[in-house]
């Protein structure tokens, strides 16, 4: 389904596509924030702060990354169900204005 | 009961859970053998990816590792969750809308080549077997730790048990003993971690525990460890940036162990198994929220055996030892050779010199009944006959236990009852034996489906593809054994190797497959080999070779980033060079980025 024969068509998965890019870029944003700066690369500077008992860059390296990991997964997963949503119902709605859909 | 009787009855227990499930999850075509049918549920899948992927290594070592290493531990902690991320948004949904069987599957296919595709199972087949000789290892241990069995016996009994389930269900089998194995592995990390929790600082949740004040002397647990280690001449618990691990290291490492995972052939084809896109997007969820009650728990575990072990042996007389340090001290994990003093004394970095604890390590109990027998001598002779042990042990880099002991002999050092500590030998058992099978099932199927049935003999029919996977399979377990009977010396060296390769062959090459439709054959190709003998000849060299650590100070852990990065600049330079991708393979390269549509692999299993 390259959707080559139909630039509506075609339009719509390109769309999809670089929906799900945007959103990928900003989550692997976070992930690399979270992670590799606050639990390396910032992690002597941030142990000045406390967070209860814990030096904030200790407790982001072993708690506070693999927290905002499982969150990041989540929320892609969340996302991309209403993408898919929202791709379906246009494809429907391309279907039913008598666009050709191959396959 | 006694802890003997109490550790047989739970391991016979879980073992005979396996067989049951193995019965009732046998399988007769080459769809329930290596992808399970793709009938596995969301939830199922990330329970069986998780306990998959958290090995022995996982299980036994790496609490006592981070209880030793103190902030840097986290590189591991961050290194093989941080994967997963990757793993669930730029791989998995993709390659499970590819819909084969395989990870050479993919490189073959989308880069049009046998070439990349026997690239591929070559680096499969290693990554799996160097992984898989360290669980069969581990399988031995926990049998000789806690059974008292000889550890090439207890190889034997995982390799038969593993022969019967994998070969019976294949990933079928694979997939539903897992789910089960999670089970025992979880609550024998948690049941402990929680016990001690509440009986050192009061807190139920090991996580809060962590960071809460010691019921005992009122101060929070982690100034109360930067103050023990300080005094022991360790770097703070604490502290960013220790020693060997700056801040260069700890990002590489932290990266490499990130990517590797993403890369792992063992994991990414769980994701074959489930029902569809959607499906694989909360698979990676399940599996990571799965992963990180152990992973939360782990540095927990870590700072309170790290309490334990400081307070119950420092300055302690042979009369005052607790009853556990008597026990573990048979098994080489921790030895006590005394200064003269008659007081044990822990001590490190500054005051390594005067340190007084070690671990046995490779050494044979003939050399190490010698060593100690010459150390008695040099104590009473006041120096003059025989030679310092603890001397000689520093030398081999032996000083302090063995990281092991963590998890094994913590719930020992906490006074826990003994069905929680028989629990632990048999969490131990599932989390080495259900990496292993997985890793079994990665090596046949890359052999019996892209060697024999791809590449050798395209027309096989399904029983003798099925067959060739059993022998396979079987064959594989047998050589895993070998493995764990004769370890290679370099088994725990080869595990930064596994993740440097991964990280160095597969993602990169994967990634590029999905989000590039302009990569062609020959660039991926020079980027892989680029990467892998970057990757492999660092590591040999500064590991065997002597080789000083010339690119940026990076150990051999962390240089998997170098070559990661290597393969992508060598891949990307050269694709303007080389004429895209055929029409067929843009086709399916769209194909998989778009979850809607009818593409072959769909039609093929409706």
């Amino acid at each position: 389904m390259s959707g080559g024969e139909d630039p509506r068509l075609h339009a719509c998965i390109q769309a999809y596509w670089r929906r799900n890019l945007r959103l990928m870029a900003g989550l692997l944003a976070v992930w690399a924030f979270a992670g590799l700066g606050c639990g390396v690369l910032l992690a002597d500077r941030l142990n000045a702060f406390r967070l209860g008992g814990f030096p904030l860059g200790f407790w982001f390296a072993q708690q506070g990354s693999i927290l905002v990991f499982v969150a990041l997964i989540g929320v892609y997963a969340l996302a991309m169900r209403r993408l898919d949503r929202i791709h379906h119902a246009e494809l429907e709605a391309l279907r039913r204005s008598g666009a050709p859909r191959e396959g | 009961m006694s802890q003997k009787s109490w550790t047989f009855l739970m391991v016979g227990l879980s073992f005979a859970l396996y067989l049951f499930i193995a019965w009732r999850t046998r399988v007769r075509d080459t769809h329930g053998f290596y992808v399970a049918g793709r009938g596995v549920p969301a939830a199922a899948n990330g329970m069986a990816t998780a306990a998959d992927w958290m090995s022995a290594a996982s299980f036994i070592s790496m609490a006592g590792i981070i209880s030793t290493m103190g902030y840097a531990g986290g590189v591991y902690l961050m290194g093989w969750t941080g994967g997963f991320v990757l793993l669930a948004l730029l791989l998995a949904p993709y390659l499970r809308k590819f819909g084969h069987f395989t990870v050479p599957d993919f490189v073959g296919d989308r880069y049009e080549s046998n070439v990349a595709r026997t690239v591929a199972v070559i680096c499969a087949v290693f990554v799996s077997f160097t992984y898989v000789a360290g669980q069969m290892r581990g399988v031995g241990i926990v049998f000789s730790r806690f059974l008292e069995v000889d550890i090439d016996v207890g190889v034997a009994i995982g390799m038969a048990l593993v022969l019967v389930y994998a070969t019976l269900g294949g990933m079928k089998g694979i997939t539903w003993t897992q789910v089960a194995q999670y089970w025992v592995l979880i609550s024998a990390f948690l049941i402990p971690a929680i016990a001690i929790s509440i009986q050192l600082t009061g807190q139920p949740l090991p996580q809060l525990g962590m960071g809460a004040e010691l019921l005992r002397e009122g101060v929070p647990l982690l100034a109360k460890l930067d103050g023990l280690h300080a005094e022991l001449g360790f770097a703070p618990y604490t502290e960013a940036f220790a020693g060997g691990w700056d801040r260069v290291n700890v990002f590489c490492t932290a990266l490499a162990l990130m990517v590797g995972t993403a890369g792992l052939p063992h994991v990414i084809v769980r994701f074959y198994t489930v029902r569809n896109v959607a499906a694989a997007r909360w698979s990676g969820f399940w599996a990571l929220g799965f992963i990180a009650l152990l992973y939360l728990t782990a540095p927990a575990t870590a700072a309170f055996a790290r309490y334990f072990l400081i307070e119950s042996l420092q300055g302690r007389s042979e009369a005052e030892l607790p009853e556990w340090f008597r026990h573990w001290s048979h098994t080489g994990l921790i030895l006590w050779l005394d200064d003269g003093d008659g007081r044990v004394r822990y001590a490190g970095g500054e005051a390594l010199a005067e340190n007084e604890l070690f671990r046995a390590g490779s050494l044979g109990a003939a050399d190490l009944a010698e060593l100690r027998a010459g150390h008695e001598r040099w104590l009473r002779s006041s120096g003059s006959e025989g030679a310092d042990g603890r001397q000689a042990l520093r030398e081999r880099g032996l000083s302090g236990p063995d990281p092991d002991i963590i998890v094994l002999a913590t719930p020992e050092m906490a006074g826990l009852a003994s069905w929680i500590v028989a629990l632990v030998a048999a969490g131990g058992l599932a989390a080495a034996l259900s990496t292993a099978s997985g890793l079994l099932l990665v090596i046949s199927s890359s052999v019996a489906h892209d060697l024999y049935y791809r590449m050798l003999r395209p027309d096989a029919s399904e029983a003798q593809q099925l067959l060739v996977g059993r022998l396979v399979i079987g064959l594989a377990v047998v050589v895993a054994g070998l493995f764990g009977i004769f370890p290679p010396g370099f088994v725990s060296q080869v595990v930064a190797f596994a993740f440097g390769l991964a990280a160095a062959s597969f993602f990169p090459v994967i990634a590029l497959g999905i989000f590039s439709r302009r990569v062609g054959t020959v660039p991926a190709i020079a980027g892989m080999t680029a990467g892998i003998v970057f990757t492999a000849a660092y590591i040999l060299g500064s590991v065997y070779g002597g080789m000083p650590r010339w690119c940026f100070g990076i150990g051999p852990q962390g240089i998997g980033t170098v070559g990661m990065l290597l393969n992508f600049a060598v891949t990307l330079a050269l694709t303007p060079l080389f004429p895209p991708p055929s029409a067929e393979v843009r086709a399916l390269i769209d194909r998989i980025r778009e979850p809607e549509g009818a593409g072959p692999a769909v039609i093929a299993e409706a």
